[in-house]
Formats: C-alpha cells, structure tokens, sequence
C-alpha cells in the first residue's frame, strides 16, 4: 500500500493506492484522486506553469501552462522550450504557444489575454 | 460630493464577485475602486494552477481564474476606476479616494463593501540579526517580480516560512534555473498545503527543515550567507546547532494579514486573531452598512472560497439596499475555544439560523489522527464534526445545517476541537 | 579650479554645502558612496539636543546650544519635518536624581533655556506611561526630533539649486599639496584641484586628514544598535526620553519619530570595522530589556526594523574642528550631538575662513526656500489642486505610506538623482511602511528606470553592489532583452 497526498486541488485528500489490486485507489473525494493515484504510481505528471517573453513595453512575461499533465521526467525539457518563445501581442487567453511541447503531445497554451 | 449605491474597494477575487453578485441582484450604482492598474488583484501574479475547482469545477491558474471574472465584470453595468486608491471611509460611508484620472474625489455610498486583501508579514525580516544587505525579500514581492516583470531575483536561495507562496515560489524559482537550497520552518509541522509541499518540495527534492530557523545574514552587499540552526520546544536556537549556507537570496514565507487599514480608520471592531474585521453570517462589520468578504476577514488557502465569500458579501450589501431595512437584530456570537484559532463569521444573525450557515475554521496545531470539531450552545453540545486530518495550514469549512440551528435559542455559540 | 572640495556629504558635509552656498565660491562636494547621508546621518536618534550634555568649554557644548535654536528655522525654511518635542531625563533613584542637578547646572552654563526638574508626579503626568520607579526628571522644552537624512538631502538639494557640484561615487584616495592649491584624486581616476579642502568625511575622516598630513587623530565608531516600531506605537511617548547614565551606561533613549515611529535605542559598542553595521541578537536583547526598565509595557510585537548605526567618535573626546593645514579644514569627530550642532559648525564656517585670511563675500542672490508636495499631509481642497495640476499625484505607488507617483518623479529631479530603492525610501518614505516595500518595489523600480535611464537590472537596494536583481527570467536561450 502506498500512501500519497492528492494535489489536483489544494483539499490535499490523503489517499491510498494498492499496487497488488490494480493501483486501486482510496480516499479519494473524487475521481480525479483516483486518477491522480494510479498515474502517480505508475508515472507520475505534472502540469507545468512558466511564463514566456513578450515584446511589450507594459507588459514583459507571458503567463502559459501545459493544457494537459506531462511527464514529470521532462518538466526541464518544457521549461527549455518555454524559455527559447518570444511573442509579440496581441494574445488572447488559451492561444497555443508551443505545440507538441517536448514530444509529450501537450500543448503550451498563454493563460491570460493581453491586448497590447 | 457625490452619491452611490454600493462602494466596493479592490477588484481582486473577493470585489469582483461582490460587484458581479450585487449587479445580478439588481443594485443601480455600483462603483468599484482598485488600486492596481488591472483586475484580479494578486491573482496575476499567482501563474501557477490550482483555482477554481469548487467554483468552477475544473482546474484553472491564477490569471485564467481572474480573467473569467474580468471579463465579466467589464461587460457588467459596473463603474470601475483603476489606479485608485482609497484614503478612507467614515463610519457614514463617506469613501475618500484618489486617482491620476479622478483626482481627488469623496463619494457618499448606502453600503460599502471591503475587499482589500492581505499583505504579507514581514516579522520573520526583522528579527533576524546580521547585516541588511539586498537579497532578503518575501516570496509574494519575489513572485511578483518574477512572474510580472521577468526579473530573476536570485541564484542560490533559502526560503524561511513554508507558507504556501513559499513553496510555490521555491518551485518557480527551481524551474527557472536558480537553486533552492532548503525550506526552513520555524514550527515542527508547515504551515504549507500538504500538496504543495508534496509538488513544489518534494518533486525537486528541495529539504523541508521543520523546527529550524534562520540566526544571521550575512553579506556586505548582496546576501552572502546565512545562519541556520534547530530550534528547541520553545522556538528558541540550539547552540551548537548551526549550519551556514552560501545563499544570494533569502525569501521570507512567514505568513499572511489582512489589509486591515480602511476597516481601523471606519472604527470597525477586528478580531485579534484574524486581523480582519469582525463580521456576521451576512459579511457585516461591526459598523452597519459596512462589509468585508475574502482575505480581508481572513487569509483564505483557496481563492474559490474568497469568492463565494465576495459573492455572500455582494448579495447581502443588494439585501440592505434593496429591501426595507430589517428591524435590528440580536446577533449571536459565534466563538473559538481551546484549540481552534479562529472561527469565521463570529457572529450569527437569529434569523440566519433557519438557513443554515456555513463556517471556517483554522486549528492552532496539527492533529493527525483527526479530531472532533464540537458546536456547543450556551456551553451544551449540538453538533459534531469528525476530521480524519485537522492542520493549521488548512482551513476547515462547516456547514450548520438549517435542521439543528433552527431549533437553537441560545444566546451564544461556542466551537472546540479535540482528538477523538 | 575650484574654491571649496567638501570631503564627505552626511549632515555635517551636507550642511557645510549649503552653508556655502550663500557665499561667491566655487563648491564640490565629494562623496565616495552613491548618495549622501549614508554614514552615521542614516542611522542615529534624530534628536535635536537641548544642549545640557556637552562638558561646558568643550567644542560640542559651543555648538550644540546654537545648532539647536537654528534648527526650527531651518526646517521651516528646507520643509522638512522637525517637532519641538521637549525631552525628558529620568532619574530612577535619589543619587539619579542628584546626577539631574548635576545636568541642569551644566545645562544653565551652556546657556539651555527653560531647564526645569520636575517630580516623579510632574513627570507622569506628561508622560503617564513611563515606569512607576521614576523618581525625578530634567525637563528641557527646546529638544526635539528630526529626520536626520531628510535633513542632509535638503541641505544638499538646496546647495544644488544654488550652485554646488556634488560627486557621487568619488572616495577621495590621495591629496596633494601644491603651492596654492590641493589636488584631489579618487578612486576611480578623477581629479579636483581646489583652494581649500573641508574634511567632513565622518567615520573615516581621519584617514582624509592622514592623505594630507601625519595622523593627527584617530575615530573609532561607536556602534548603536536600534528598535523601530510601527505607527501603532508612535504615541507611546510624547516627548524624547533619556535616563541618566548609570553603572550599566548611558541608558536607551525612546523617542517619537517625526514620522510617527517609536524608536528606541541605542546601545554603544566600539567597533573596528568603520562599515560594521550588522545587528547583533544579544545586544538586541540589552535594548530591550533597558527599554523596558523605562516603559514596561513598550509593544516589541509592534517592531518593524532593527538597524545599527556607527557614531564616528574621536580619540580627542571632543569634535575636531580647524586648520591642519593652511586651506586644509578639519570638521570630524562629530558625534552626537552632532545633528544638531551641525547647522551651527556650518554657520561659523566662513568666520573661520575669514579670521584665517580668506574673506567670502555673500551671493546677491541666494535661493533658500524649498517646498516639497507631499500628498498625504495636504488638506483635501490642495490635494485635490496638486491632482488637477499634475495627475502623477493622484498615483499612489506606495500604499502604507501614501506616496504618489509625482512624489517619486519630483525627488528624482531635484538635483540629486537617486540609484536605489532606498535612495526613494530616504527622499520620499516609499517603502518605509509595513510591508517594507513588499507591495511597491516593483512599481518604484519602474519609475527609477525610466527617469534615471539605468538598467534596471542595474538598480541597487542601498549601496553600489546592492543589486536588486540577478537577470532576467528566460534570458538562457535567444537574445538577452
């Protein structure tokens, strides 16, 4: 039995995976838990939030994020990525910024709009 | 002087719900002052994910969640003035306020709503002996820099408080190329989300030191090292303990406060433990017509909750304008005992208690096998709530079913907490 | 070739400069950091001394009395922020309160006006929180208290406006005598031939007069370490509070700031290190516990700063003040009361200088006025006026303490243009409030950039080497923005 705290969301729900069953999961609140337990087991992942440069004089960094989980192993690999992007505005919230970000099939999608 | 409706100060989380809640309920003249040159207040800057799942059921970060209500908020009929700050606000609800766009205005407002936030503590800074030298800053001004302007701040740092901007900029920093070389913790146990301890620490393999502090900076210009040591029961040093670290860089985490300025100077009576106002089931202050909703009443783990606070605060403010005035009414308190810190409202309206009302609540130190959170009236048990796990740095919300408080006639509420 | 090199820009440089300002004379001022008042005048009491403490015939006695019956003038003229407080000596057994006659007899020779010793009854009255063992005091109705590095920039500003060349980051490193003149060399490689010289260079002023002559005196500093409370405290006390010196030393003093502050302190230590301004835990702890033999309910909770400051104290005992040389005048050792003898040692300047043989005439015409908006003291009717006629007030950048953006832009364009977020804090109380710049650096560092033209990655917190800033985040691949 391995014992994990859930990080989908700040709850922290202290769960139990039983690799001998199936990686079936318990103490969940929800099924996310559940997802989150085996994958952390097997291969754990991580969404990753940076920032990336823009040519603004009012505005210099870009909020962006992984719009999936990757890999934890390659969050370095992402981050490289991220830090080679520079962007002129305008942006609007959920473009995509870098697809296919580090072969992980995840794309790097800009979390907020800016105008100018 | 002119006149308004409601006066909402800040459009962070908690001012932008009121606004949007109030408008919905059809208040007219909506002013919202912020202080920022943008909404969404320090969300901006919180780029990292983990908001919105209770209120919008999925995952968002900082600056998708703030921009939802934005966005919103700019098509609502809202008056909203930017860069401006507040001075004061009398017990009448006279708000006093500056902009480079207004100038120098007073408005007379029927209700006034404070969402001003928290600021970070500084405490940890100034008890620390050694030189002053450029290099020790908290974790929210580091965030700030750089999340917003793109400035790296450092390159081997040390982060003293686990709160949770701690630990997430401990993580930020890491994947941007600088080195974090330890986390350290006054108390035995973090005041950090579990999670985050988990995700920002323990991925990167970044020490937690619980029961350590730091005893001196040293640098002549920039911070060159720092002085760690354990501490005993009693927080104080060990001798002989001590470890030296070469650092560039000392983030302080050493917790949050409510802004709680406005309130002082409108002569609203604040709870010693929260810093924040004093306020009931509704959001009211002591000073009628006044309310305060989010982390101005109580330094809230997550911004969903800050918005459903704005939003009670906002329906409530529409309540007093729209209806008639309600006869005054007894208020029942609502009171922390042994080791629960702090309850939030501290006090209940008697015809809330047909509702139901919900509560939060902080516990002074970690019960890890759970505990029973009690309710009692006038001194007699009315409710239990079991915890499998009780931790100061994680709030706990109740909910006083309707079922229960609507048989209560007591004069007061008080609430505890022991292992089971 | 100029007529006057001002060695050292602290309140005693700083007030020499303006001092000289009024007269027909070529000025520099040479500093060796990146802005002045950054010795001893950023880190004492800003007490203004009635004057009972100096020996009666020693240096410190003939200026003190002077300096403080200028002050009050002086700020009202500069604007900057000053009280007449009044201080109070305690004594806390009956041979403390003979040390009090002791004190007013000094006090009347140095000539202290309206010296008076009041009951243990008298005394809590004035001030009902001072411990219940106080037994007596000496009242003194002209002390009070200043803002000593507001002090220095309005005299340094002031001096700007009227002519005087200021160098920053200019540590004079050798001094040659020539015929007529002196030259001066700093460390970076300029050069200033000068009639005179005046050695105001504080803690390190005996090495200046060693560059020209022999070793004629030494300054060890005395160390003082301090407490600065949150506004919450400010009315903790009404008025300067000392205590008579007692086998323990000369005990803490509590005062008000002109801020609103409480401070308490200081401690003595002699010190080796002329920059040694760390703070230290244990003497904290002796602080503290002084202090709170005074007021026992002082709020340490309530503290929002330690700082230490160096007292630059000469082995004469006394201030040095004269010629060492013909042209090659002495202002050092001046410890306190030096704050407030320093307008007075200023004044007497060119008497000096002309009893000496070099006569200086008066300018015709001679700007000794500044006005400084300060936004959060104005009535409502001249903010909202201030706001109309510039909308860069109405801008507030820092919250705790209400400083607008015009305020920053104004302290950056009055001759003296600031390099560091505490050359702002200093000129305007950005960032001096409780979130110690948490919330405003950001937005200061922005308008210091822009106004100034240095990189912000360039920006100091304090002194040259002070950089706030490593790099730039993802400046690793593609061009370095």
């Amino acid at each position: 039995m391995i014992d994990l705290i859930c990080i989908c969301c700040p709850e922290g729900c202290r769960l139990q995976v039983d690799p001998d069953h199936d990686y079936a999961v318990t103490g969940n609140r929800c099924p996310r838990g559940e997802t989150y337990g085996r994958e952390e087991v097997i291969s754990p992942v991580r969404i990753v939030t940076s920032t990336v440069r823009l040519t603004s004089e009012t505005v210099p960094r870009l909020p962006v994020k992984t719009d999936r989980p990757v890999p934890k192993s390659v969050m370095f690999q992402v981050m490289d990525e991220i830090n080679r992007v520079v962007l002129n505005p305008p942006v609007r919230l959920g473009q995509p910024v870098i697809s296919d970000v580090a072969g992980t099939g995840a794309d790097v999608v800009a979390t907020r709009t800016v105008t100018a | 002087m002119t006149e308004t409706d409601l006066v909402i100060i800040g459009a962070g989380p908690a001012g932008m719900a009121a606004a949007l809640a109030a408008r919905a309920r059809g208040v007219g003249r909506i002013l919202v002052l912020e202080r920022n040159g943008f909404y969404g207040g320090i969300l901006n800057q919180c780029i990292h994910n983990g908001f919105g799942l209770h209120y919008f059921g999925e995952e968002l970060t900082g600056p998708e969640y703030a921009e939802r209500f934005s966005t919103e908020l700019a098509s609502a009929a809202v008056d909203v003035h930017l860069d401006t700050m507040v001075l004061s606000v009398s017990p009448d609800r006279q708000v006093e306020y500056i902009g480079p766009k207004t100038g120098y205005q007073v408005v007379s407002a029927k209700a006034v709503i404070l969402a001003t936030g928290c600021r970070e503590r500084t405490r940890g800074q100034i008890s620390i002996p050694g030189t002053r030298p450029a290099g020790v800053l908290t974790a929210g001004a580091a965030q700030r820099y750089v999340n917003l302007d793109g400035y790296q701040i450092g390159r081997r740092i040390i982060v003293l408080g686990s709160g949770d901007i701690g630990l997430i900029m401990a993580r930020r920093l890491t994947l941007e190329g600088a080195e974090v070389v330890a986390v350290v913790e006054l108390m035995p146990y973090s005041s950090g989300l579990t999670r985050n301890i988990r995700q920002c620490l323990d991925d990167f393999d970044i020490p937690l030191l619980l029961s350590h502090t730091i005893t001196e900076i040293r640098g002549k210009h920039r911070v060159e090292q720092v002085t760690v040591a354990a501490v005993d029961a009693d927080r104080k040093p060990l001798p002989g303990s001590e470890t030296r670290f070469d650092v560039d860089t000392v983030l302080l985490s050493v917790g949050l406060i409510p802004e709680n300025e406005l309130a002082k100077g409108a002569g609203i009576e604040l709870d010693p433990v929260t810093g924040g106002p004093i306020v009931s089931d509704r959001m009211e202050t002591s000073v009628p017509g006044i309310f305060a909703c989010g982390n101005a009443v109580q330094v809230h783990d997550l911004v969903d909750y800050v918005s459903a606070e704005g939003r009670r605060a906002g329906d409530h403010a529409a309540d007093l304008l729209l209806n008639e005035p309600a006869a005054k009414e007894d208020l029942i308190s609502l009171t922390a005992t042994g080791d629960i810190t702090y309850v939030v409202p501290q006090q209940i309206r008697q015809s809330s208690l047909s509702a139901g009302i919900d509560i939060f609540l902080r516990v002074k130190r970690p019960l890890p096998g759970g505990g029973v959170i009690t309710v009692c009236a006038d001194g007699t048990p009315i409710l239990r709530f079991r915890r499998k796990h009780l931790n100061p740095g994680e709030m706990e919300r109740l909910t006083l079913p309707h079922q229960v408080m609507s048989q209560q006639t007591a004069a007061s509420f008080s609430i505890s907490v022991e292992a089971p | 070739m100029v007529d006057f090199a001002v060695i050292g820009a602290g309140i005693v440089g700083s007030a020499i400069a303006w001092e000289l300002s009024k007269y027909e004379a070529d000025v520099v001022v040479l500093e060796k950091e990146n802005d002045i008042a950054l010795g001893a005048t950023r880190a004492n009491s800003g007490i203004i001394h009635a004057g009972y403490d100096p020996e009666p015939g020693t240096l410190a006695a003939r200026y003190n009395v002077p300096g403080a019956r200028m002050i009050p003038e002086i700020a009202a003229d500069l604007d900057v922020h000053f009280r007449q407080t009044g201080s109070l000596v305690l004594a806390f057994s009956d041979r403390e309160t003979q040390g009090l006659h002791a004190l007013l007899a000094r006090g009347q020779k140095n000539g202290v006006p309206g010296l008076q010793i009041l009951s243990a009854e008298a005394t809590r009255a004035l001030e009902p929180r001072l411990s219940e063992r106080v037994t007596a005091s000496l009242y003194a109705p002209t002390a009070g208290i200043v803002n000593p590095w507001e002090l220095a920039l309005a005299f340094m500003e002031t001096a700007i406006k009227n002519g005087v060349r200021l160098l920053l980051d200019a540590a004079v490193t050798g001094i040659g005598k020539e015929e007529d003149h002196y030259r001066l060399r700093t460390a970076d490689g300029r050069e200033v031939s000068t009639r005179f010289v005046i050695n105001a260079a504080g803690a390190y002023a005996d090495e200046v007069s060693a560059l020209a002559a022999g070793k004629l005196f030494s300054i060890t500093p005395t160390k003082g370490e301090y407490f600065l409370f949150d506004k919450s405290a400010g009315e903790t006390v009404d008025r300067v509070i000392f205590c008579v010196p007692d086998e323990l030393g000369k005990g803490v003093i509590i005062a008000p700031t002109v801020h609103g502050n409480l401070i308490v302190g200081p401690d003595a230590e002699p010190v080796a290190d002329k920059d040694d301004t760390a703070t230290d835990g244990a003497r904290l702890a002796y602080v503290r516990s002084r202090a709170l033999q005074v007021i026992p309910s002082l709020p340490f909770n309530d503290n929002i700063r330690n700082f230490a400051g160096l007292r630059a104290a000469a082995d004469t005992d006394d201030f040095v003040i004269g010629f060492q040389a013909p042209g090659f005048f002495n202002v050092a050792g001046i410890k306190s009361p030096g704050l407030t003898a320093a307008p007075a040692i200023a004044d007497d300047i060119p008497r000096r200088f002309a009893a000496a043989g070099y006569p200086l005439n008066r300018k015709a015409y001679w700007q000794g006025k500044r006005r400084i908006v300060r936004i959060r003291e104005l009535p409502a009717e001249e903010k909202a006026a201030a706001i109309r006629a510039n909308p860069a007030y109405g801008h507030i950048i820092c919250r705790c303490e209400t400083i607008s953006e015009g305020e920053i832009l104004d302290a950056c364009r009055r001759g003296m243009k600031p390099v560091s977020l505490d050359g702002i804090k200093r000129r305007t109380g950005a960032g001096m409030g409780r979130c110690q710049g948490g919330f405003c650096g950001a937005g200061i560092v922005a308008i210091l950039a822009g106004e100034t033209g240095i990189d912000p990655l360039r920006i100091c917190q304090d002194k040259a080497g002070s950089r706030l800033f490593a790099g730039r985040t993802k400046s690793a691949g593609g061009t370095d923005d």
